[in-house]
């Protein structure tokens, strides 16, 4: 195995004036395998595209390291960060805002190519951006279109397109499918994967819809208020989940069939996200936690691996108490 | 069981730069006392058009209400008069729209909003109406009320704020509540946090709900009867589990099988090929013609008659016709 991205304690504060700082990322740490979807999930505000940005240099980080293929990517010069933007793309959430309404589909998928000189001639470059067209599912004849003549399935194509042009390693896709209507969803989320298939990329798939998520990746890190609280392969998270964190968040999630919703108990957690401006000291989680005690609000609980590929923050699994099997959460569900 | 609400062969256009969008074309459902049903579709489907004409509130021009009639507890809606509409929305009929952020006046407090309607509407004293106000907030799960009415929207979170808006909406106990896309800008875990409050709410009071959504995990939890939505009418409806378990519609079947479900694992989503057609000019035959796997040649030239499969149970398909080939056998339902 080979971890093609490193994250090491990662950190991303920002200062928003009179003093106080909001610290959406709070040190986080984890790796993605090389040809691995590595999905990244959790609620609005819990730092997850913030944590794309920062890896990918949109956001300049307070702290920590991030390591592309053994090098640290936050310590290049301009030149050397300008030859890393060929191996890490980014595919953003809206397909309205992210493709300038001006452009025509070749401008847009051809700028990348231009901008790195990747080819000699017009004619050479005019043929790759035909065989994008091609790969993503549009076809040539499209080239010459506006933006605006497109559903929001085509255009998110487009916005792949445009991210395959350098032919990068790494592809970054925050909420990709988010804005699309469910039937397409899953036109775009097969088409990742045929790709992924073919050319053997590695995705960071940043995503709020779980049952998405668990679909199209190997492994899930599950986020809260800036701090990771568990990491696991997917099926086993859902399996075996042991923050109770993640536990209320697979319970809130409705299935889509009246028979499993009738039988499913549901884990309801009181009260809101607190504000990351002035997060609870120990663990973030520990106000909503059903299974708070005294310890979470003393001290946070370390990021620790209980079983093989399996991490997780919390004090219920610290110490001695290496339990490989989640210990009974007694919650009053109705 | 009597029905409270009765929609017949509605019709809504709009009248754009681009020609004249027929947005709702010949919709007819009824809801029953107490009953939730949910309406269902993609992105332009004329869920929320059909929803808005029920209240009268399509704004004309550009909108119009070509035909049809809306009949609530007998009463012909369709020829009202505004002045008696204004009297009939909010009291007879509410309505919770999508998004918590727009909804709320910022400048006002929390409790003027609320107390508003009842003070328009039943003429009652501030006293009454603030007690009334303090009962609706607890209702809804809002802690320390009487405070907390002095409050503006800005200091409420999203969920919270959602929660203001059910209780405005019910604190004048209207007999039908009309909730268009009440949970979709909300985080899971507030999501199963509000749905449960419907449940509560519906219990309490008895309101007859029409869901508006596009979300079939939600559907599966909380509807009774289900309305699928297509190009502008309803291509299938039924009782929640003949949706869920016997769908007829190749488009109901094909939405199904494109969501992916968190308790499975390695599914294989199928996506709905293409993209739905452009209602400036709606296709004569069956809207799904375009995208149908079963397509036959009379489905692109006549509009399929409506087959009953059980009393509850409709739909507008040609398979259905006993000269339509068998095609039934090859179509996995689940």
């Amino acid at each position: 195995m080979e971890k093609i991205l490193q994250v090491n304690d990662l950190k991303k504060h920002f200062e928003i004036g009179k003093g106080r700082i909001l610290k959406a990322v709070n040190g986080v740490s984890f790796y993605v395998k090389k040809g691995e979807t590595f999905g990244l999930v959790g609620e609005s505000g819990c730092g997850k595209s913030t944590i794309g940005r920062t890896i990918l240099g949109l956001y300049e980080s307070t702290d920590g390291e991030v390591f592309f293929k053994g090098e640290d990517v936050h310590g290049l010069n301009e030149k050397e960060r300008f030859r890393f933007y060929r191996s890490m793309q980014m595919i953003f959430q809206d397909p309205y805002a992210s493709l300038n309404p001006r452009s025509t589909v070749r401008e847009i998928i051809s700028e990348p190519m231009e901008v790195h000189q990747l080819f000699q001639s017009k004619k050479e470059q005019l043929e790759r951006v035909y065989e994008l067209l091609e790969e993503v599912g549009l076809n040539r004849d499209h080239a010459n279109r506006y933006p605006h003549e497109f559903s929001g399935g085509q255009r998110q194509r487009i916005g792949i397109a445009r991210a395959l042009a350098l032919n990068p390693e790494f592809i970054i896709a925050d909420e990709p499918i988010s804005a699309l209507d469910v039937s397409v969803q899953a036109q775009v989320v097969n088409l990742l994967k045929e790709l992924q298939e073919e050319k053997g990329l590695t995705f960071l798939f940043i995503a709020h819809d779980l049952s998405m998520v668990k679909q199209i990746s190997d492994r899930i890190g599950v986020m809260y208020l800036g701090d990771m609280v568990e990491l696991t392969e997917s099926s086993k998270l859902y399996d075996n989940p042991l923050h109770p964190y993640t536990r209320a968040l697979l319970s809130a999630i409705p299935i889509p069939d009246p028979d499993v919703e009738e039988r499913r108990e549901r884990i309801i957690l009181n009260g809101e996200l607190p504000s990351p401006i002035d997060p609870p000291s120990g663990c973030v989680f520990r106000t909503r936690c059903p299974m708070a005690m005294e310890v979470c609000s003393l001290t946070k609980p370390s990021w620790k691996e209980v079983e093989q590929d399996h991490f997780v923050a919390c004090h219920l699994y610290e110490g001695n108490n290496t339990t490989k099997t989640s210990p009974k959460i007694t919650i009053a569900s109705q | 069981m009597t029905n409270i609400l009765e929609v017949e062969d509605l019709h809504v256009t709009f009248s754009t730069y681009g020609g004249t969008v027929k947005a709702v074309r010949g919709v007819t459902f009824s809801l029953k006392q107490g009953e939730t049903l949910a309406i269902v579709g993609e992105s332009g489907c004329g869920k929320s058009v059909t929803s808005n004409a029920i209240m009268r509130l399509i704004p004309n021009p550009p909108g119009k209400i070509d035909k049809g009639s809306i009949r609530f507890k007998g009463k012909d809606l369709m020829h009202e008069t505004e002045k008696k509409m204004r009297s009939i929305r909010g009291v007879d009929i509410s309505m919770i729209f999508q998004d918590p952020m727009t909804a709320l006046n910022p400048t006002l407090t929390i409790g003027s909003q609320l107390m508003e309607g009842l003070r328009e509407h039943h003429k009652v004293s501030p006293d009454k109406a603030k007690r009334k106000a303090i009962e609706m907030m607890e209702l809804v799960g809002i802690s320390n009320p009487a405070e907390r009415l002095k409050q503006y929207p800005h200091q409420f979170s999203g969920g919270m704020r959602q929660r203001i808006v059910i209780a405005m909406a019910l604190i004048c106990e209207p007999e039908l509540l009309i909730a268009d896309e009440p949970t979709t800008a909300l985080d899971v875990t507030i999501q199963a946090q509000i749905l449960e409050l419907f449940e509560k709410i519906q219990k309490v009071t008895g309101v007859s709900i029409i869901l508006i959504t596009h979300d079939l995990g939600v559907v599966a939890n909380i509807a009774d009867r289900i309305a699928v939505m297509y190009a502008g009418k309803i291509i299938e409806m039924g009782e929640k589990r003949d949706i869920f378990y016997r769908p007829q519609h190749p488009y109901t079947k094909g939405l199904l099988k494109s969501v992916p479900r968190l308790d499975l694992d390695g599914e294989k989503l199928t996506p709905i090929d293409g993209t739905p057609p452009d209602l400036f000019s709606p296709p004569k035959g069956c809207s799904f013609y375009a995208r149908c796997p079963f397509a036959m040649k009379v489905c692109n030239k006549v509009y399929p008659v409506q087959t009953n499969i059980t009393d509850s149970h409709h739909v507008a398909c040609w398979l259905q016709d006993e000269r339509a080939k068998q095609l039934q056998a090859t179509l996995p339902i689940k």
